[in-house]
């Protein structure tokens, strides 16, 4: 039984208590408990259940590398899953609950997989459930959506606000331990800015619980004068509670920090991500110990050493009454030490190596502590909580030498640098031997925009696990780091460490080492996802002898581990049964971000009306008023239809048409881009641009183009209007003009840079009303300033002059088939203009219309758009618009394309109008389909839909398609596969893609 | 991440300023050209890993097309340099015969 120390605790505030609730259950804690350390004092060591047998889990660690301890914390808006009790600062009115368990965390029925484990092995993803078919849905399904995933997703939206934050320094010094502020204190003398960071809330890291002297002062000491001397300092910013999430090229670093996790007061930003550049980054990161795989390792009680010691020293936390370590080098000791420091029972200290006789050993013996060596656990003993362990000779097999009464063990594999930033961006690491472990490689660092290493790594992350090296290598890694930013190196002395001498550890990769099949089915090696020694065999058993199939296939170092626990113990594992070193097999890519980070925290500000920038036409306040249905395109919002009180949507679309088709509708047509292209070689650029021949356009007249892409395929279409010799205005559709300016520029920058052109997007400088119907003229008459009649602004002309006392460009063209004028006005008086135009035309019923009543419109008239009849594979060919293509010219872009095979294959579908035989409106995309099967399997198709409407003018269903040899076949009815899934066909009639007024009368008046 | 400089504002542009344009001194073949070279000009492209010579485009910045000369494997940048050229400046490639890269 866990429970809280009378004393002790250097975290710790114990005049102030802390209230939370757990699984609904109120408990206490103490002002500077985590919420494990609270659990943990309140007699909670079961914390949750593992993923794929639901065995009961309880804390393994005290930090980030915590498998077990995940929660869900808080509720409501700020709900979030996976959270580490561990890294969870305590505050009042926390809420936590244990997940992955049903009904409840002490009975859950979900461990019976635990006694069916034989069935559930490695890749049994991939086994088990692959066969029979039917038994996927009824049994496989259910039974894995009830057991599997860790913690329940948020259902309402986060309630907290995030951000973004960038800087540039240059050196950014990740870990706040002692090897990170020496690393941050050296380069902050050399006189470099420096970002130190430091994931937890406290500096200085294992320094002060694991003991050790630093330029004469005790650990603490000398941490607090350290973080006051680089406070002082004007060029050195430290952060807490901040970690180092990923490194990238060029010297980018994203940094996570955590405002709010720890108040209760969760006013302001949540979560913070830096998004820095350093010259240099230093990372101190520490190491991370690793467990023993013996028998029965993942009982609740069985911890990390390291983990013992800190819940003792750091928050007074009692793991148990009577605790065995275990271990295979001198550091576990101090855990031993520890315990018994705080007046709890030690019964024996198993030591897999043959001999002990270091400094820390004898300490332990003169304590008065049972140690034995070259003995390890056989198995520990209980069933939901540690009860003893069974002792064995690390060399044999497992035969039980003695058993002993314990309630938990401290066990200690060893410690492996975290090299995961090192690693983020292509940083290589080399087998230490000495220490089993892989340590960075300096001579294959990640290299920087000048082809230099811009990573350094410092301290016990470098590979140096006693104190006095790991103070000097940092020191060394802040001048170099300053070095490496253009400042001279400070000569100020290192700080002087000094650490007990440490015997040489020994390598155990399984306990003991002969352990049979029995034992080796019961020997974790990731608590998370229930991975075990047995599992990695029985994978290299089958063929994965890459490190990353095994992992992906027995989903080792998976999920929120990614490596940190699991890592070294199953590659050796895996290293074993292939009888290869473990350098040879390697290790799996460590990916950031290093601990997961929230998803707010990625989107920022990024959110709601910040997600995207919005544009507004002149005119967007008066179709807001005027109860638009707002279409995104592009960026912008434009009126789908407005809707009158009452009103259905698609009546107020047929409405919209029906009074443009008889009198007068108006339409915002400001987003259409405008790209005035200008210079003496204009005309022969756009002749390259479109399909057709634009130099030989007349100044005063517009003409309809079609721009291709080199590929052939058609990209963008609009009218081009000649203002003067040397000058051209293009139309692009609304979603291109940024795209197609961005065409233009490629073209003349990159391949045509002699030629003497200009492009200026002038698209936001105008708004542009299209006043559309057949009495189009009458009100621009009755605005009056110039003369728009039929002889003077004939069809495709156009002319500056002025209306009401506005200067405008009429361009006389046409996208509905109607009598229609295009109003060009300065953009600021846009809103003016479409006032009056309202005013004038109220006589004649004059109607705003959206963007669904300009596609029916204009799929009325047989008029293309771009994105529906084309979708990046269709050329104009195909849409019977051959007449648009210059014969001419001897080149244009996409004309070499059109002319490949494929492009010229009579067999390419073409573009035909279609009509339902019963007049009913075709499913949009819906298919065509012929008489029998291709070579799939699969019903052979022969054209699709890519336009269709209800057509008010027509009172019937309307679309357009592409039809294999469609344009030979008018007249014959083909089958349209329905979409509702009841296997039917709408049967329908090939026809012209002009629907209404083929002889095109009505625009030309 | 990377950050290229601009040769024309003169610009240290993060990644996110730029847009990427692929393979650098490509030369155009239009109508009249075999199938092959034409493949060759649409499709075919170096890949390779070490020097790259690419095309960048300052989008969020000056809106100027440039080219760069960059390592793939250890994102060493030998320069940026003008879009308007068949081939890299003398001064670019004796920077990478100096570094010991070979230029495919």
């Amino acid at each position: 039984m866990t429970t809280r120390l009378a004393t002790g605790g250097r975290l710790l505030d114990r005049g102030r208590s802390v209230s939370f609730t757990f699984n609904g259950k109120r408990l206490s804690g103490v002002e500077g408990d985590t919420l494990a350390s609270a659990l943990l004092a309140n007699g909670q060591m079961l914390m949750g259940r593992s993923f794929k047998y639901h065995r009961p889990r309880g804390v393994v660690a005290s930090g980030a590398e915590e498998p077990n301890a995940l929660m869900n914390l808080g509720s409501g808006g700020r709900f979030e899953p996976n959270q580490r009790a561990t890294t969870q600062e305590l505050f009042d009115g926390l809420e936590a609950a244990s997940q992955n368990h049903w009904p409840s965390l002490e009975f859950d029925i979900g461990a019976v997989n635990s006694h069916v484990s034989r069935f559930l092995p490695a890749g049994f993803y991939y086994k088990t459930f692959m066969a029979p078919r039917p038994a996927w849905k009824h049994v496989f399904e259910p039974f894995i959506r009830q057991s599997a995933g860790l913690g329940r997703a948020p259902k309402e939206r986060d309630a907290d606000v995030y951000e973004h934050a960038y800087l540039h320094v240059d050196v950014l010094v990740v870990g706040g331990g002692v090897a990170g502020l020496t690393a941050a204190r050296a380069g902050g003398l050399s006189g470099a800015s420096v970002l130190l960071v430091e994931q937890t809330g406290h500096w200085g890291g294992r320094a002060p619980v694991d003991g050790a002297e630093i330029d004469g002062q005790g650990a603490e000491d000398w941490i607090a004068s350290a973080v006051t001397e680089l406070e002082a300092m004007p060029n050195v910013r430290l952060q807490t509670r901040t970690m180092g999430a990923g490194v990238y090229d060029h010297g980018y670093a994203l940094v996570y920090e955590r405002l709010t996790d720890h108040l209760s007061d969760k006013t302001g930003p949540r979560h913070r991500l830096w998004k820095i550049r350093a010259r240099h980054i230093v990372t101190a990161t520490g190491a991370i110990e690793r467990p023993l795989s013996f028998a029965a390792n993942d009982l609740p009680g069985v911890m990390l050493a390291s983990a013992v010691r800190d819940y003792v020293v750091n928050y007074g936390v009692s793991p148990g009454d009577r605790t065995v370590v275990v271990t295979n080098n001198d550091d576990a000791y101090r855990t031993a030490l520890a315990l018994k420091e705080a007046g709890l029972e030690v019964p024996a200290i198993l030591d897999a190596r043959l001999e002990a006789t270091g400094a820390l050993p004898e300490a332990a013996r003169a304590a008065g502590i049972r140690v034995l060596t070259g003995r390890g656990i056989a198995k520990v003993k209980g069933r939901r909580a540690v009860e003893g362990v069974a002792i064995c000779a690390q060399a044999g097999e497992g035969a039980v030498l003695e058993e002993i009464k314990c309630d938990a063990v401290a066990m200690s594999g060893g410690w492996s640098p975290v090299v995961h930033l090192w690693s983020h961006c292509g940083g290589k690491l080399n087998w230490d031997d000495a220490g089993a472990f892989f340590r960075p490689d300096p001579s294959r660092a990640p290299t920087g925009a000048d082809g230099t290493a811009f990573v350094t790594v410092a301290g016990t992350a470098n590979g140096h696990l006693l104190t006095a090296e790991a103070i000097a290598d940092a020191h060394e890694a802040g001048k170099a780091a300053a070095k490496a930013a253009g400042h001279t190196a400070t000569r100020k002395a290192a700080p002087k460490a000094t650490s007990e001498v440490e015997a040489p550890m020994a390598p155990v990769w399984m306990m003991p080492q002969g352990a049979g099949a029995a034992l080796r089915q019961k020997m974790w090696l990731d608590y998370q996802n229930d991975v075990k020694v047995s599992d990695v065999q029985l994978a290299a058993r089958e063929g994965f002898e890459s490190v990353e199939h095994t992992k992906r296939y027995t989903t080792l170092g998976m999920a929120t581990d990614q490596g940190k626990l699991s890592n070294i113990n199953g590659l050796a594992i895996l290293a074993g049964s292939l009888n290869a070193a473990i350098p040879q097999v390697g290790t799996t890519t460590f990916r950031p971000p290093y601990t997961p980070i929230s998803m707010g925290a990625i989107a920022g500000e990024a959110r709601g009306e910040l997600f995207q920038p919005l544009r507004r036409t002149p005119l967007h306040d008066w179709h807001e008023a005027n109860g638009a249905v707002w279409e995104p395109v592009g960026a912008w919002r434009r009126p789908y239809t407005y809707r009158k009180p009452g009103e259905a949507t698609e009546d107020a679309v047929a409405r919209e048409i029906t009074a443009t088709r008889a009198s007068l509708g108006l339409l915002d047509a400001s987003t259409l881009g405008k790209i005035l292209v200008k210079g003496p070689d204009a005309g022969r650029f756009l002749d390259m641009l479109y399909t057709n021949m634009m130099s030989s356009l007349a100044i005063g007249k517009c003409r309809y183009g079609l721009m291709c892409s080199e590929n052939g395929f058609l990209m963008d279409d609009g009218v081009v209007a000649r203002l003067s010799d040397d000058a051209f205005l293009c139309h692009t559709t609304t979603g291109g003009a940024d795209r197609i300016h961005a065409h233009m520029e490629e073209w003349l920058q990159t391949e045509w840079w002699d030629w003497k052109v200009y492009t200026a997007n002038l698209t936001e400088q105008y708004a542009q009303i299209a006043v559309v119907g057949p009495n189009a003229r009458k009100v621009l008459d009755k605005l009056g300033g110039m003369d728009v009649s039929k002889e003077t602004l004939p069809f495709m002309a156009w002319a500056d002059g002025a209306l009401a006392g506005h200067a405008v460009r009429v361009f006389r063209i046409s996208f509905s088939g109607e009598l229609s004028f295009e109003v060009a006005v300065k953009a600021n008086e846009g809103r003016a203009l479409w006032d009056k135009l309202l005013d004038a035309g109220a006589e004649f019923g004059a109607t705003p219309y959206g963007t669904e009543g300009l596609h029916v419109l204009r799929a009325e008239k047989g008029f293309i758009m771009i994105g529906d009849e084309t979708d990046g594979t269709v050329i104009p060919q195909d849409l019977g618009l051959g007449w648009a293509i210059s014969k001419k010219k001897d080149d244009y872009i996409g004309k070499r394309a059109q002319e490949r095979s494929h492009m010229t294959d009579p067999a390419r579908w073409k573009l035909v109008g279609l009509e339902t035989v019963d007049g009913t409106v075709l499913p949009d995309g819906a298919y065509a389909v012929g008489d029998g099967v291709n070579e799939n399997g699969q019903r052979v198709t022969q054209g699709r839909v890519t336009s269709t409407y209800y057509s008010p003018t027509l009172a019937r269903g309307i679309a357009m398609g592409l039809v294999l040899d469609g344009p030979d076949r008018m007249g014959e009815v083909i089958d349209f596969a329905s979409l509702d899934g009841t296997g039917t066909v709408v049967k329908t009639k090939i026809v012209d893609p002009v629907f209404f007024d083929k002889a095109g009368e009505k625009q030309n008046v | 991440m990377l950050i290229l400089t601009c040769p024309c504002c003169g610009v240290a542009a993060d990644e996110t300023e730029l847009a990427p344009g692929g393979e650098a001194h490509l030369k155009r073949f239009g109508p009249g050209s075999s199938e092959d070279a034409f493949e060759g000009y649409l499709f075919l492209r170096q890949n390779p890993r070490g020097v790259h010579f690419e095309r960048w485009r300052h989008a969020y910045g000056c809106g100027k097309w440039f080219h760069a000369a960059r390592s793939t494997t250890t994102m060493e940048v030998f320069g940026t340099y003008s879009a308007q050229v068949t081939e890299p400046p003398p001064e670019i490639t004796a920077k990478i015969a100096a570094a010991g890269k070979p230029t495919a």
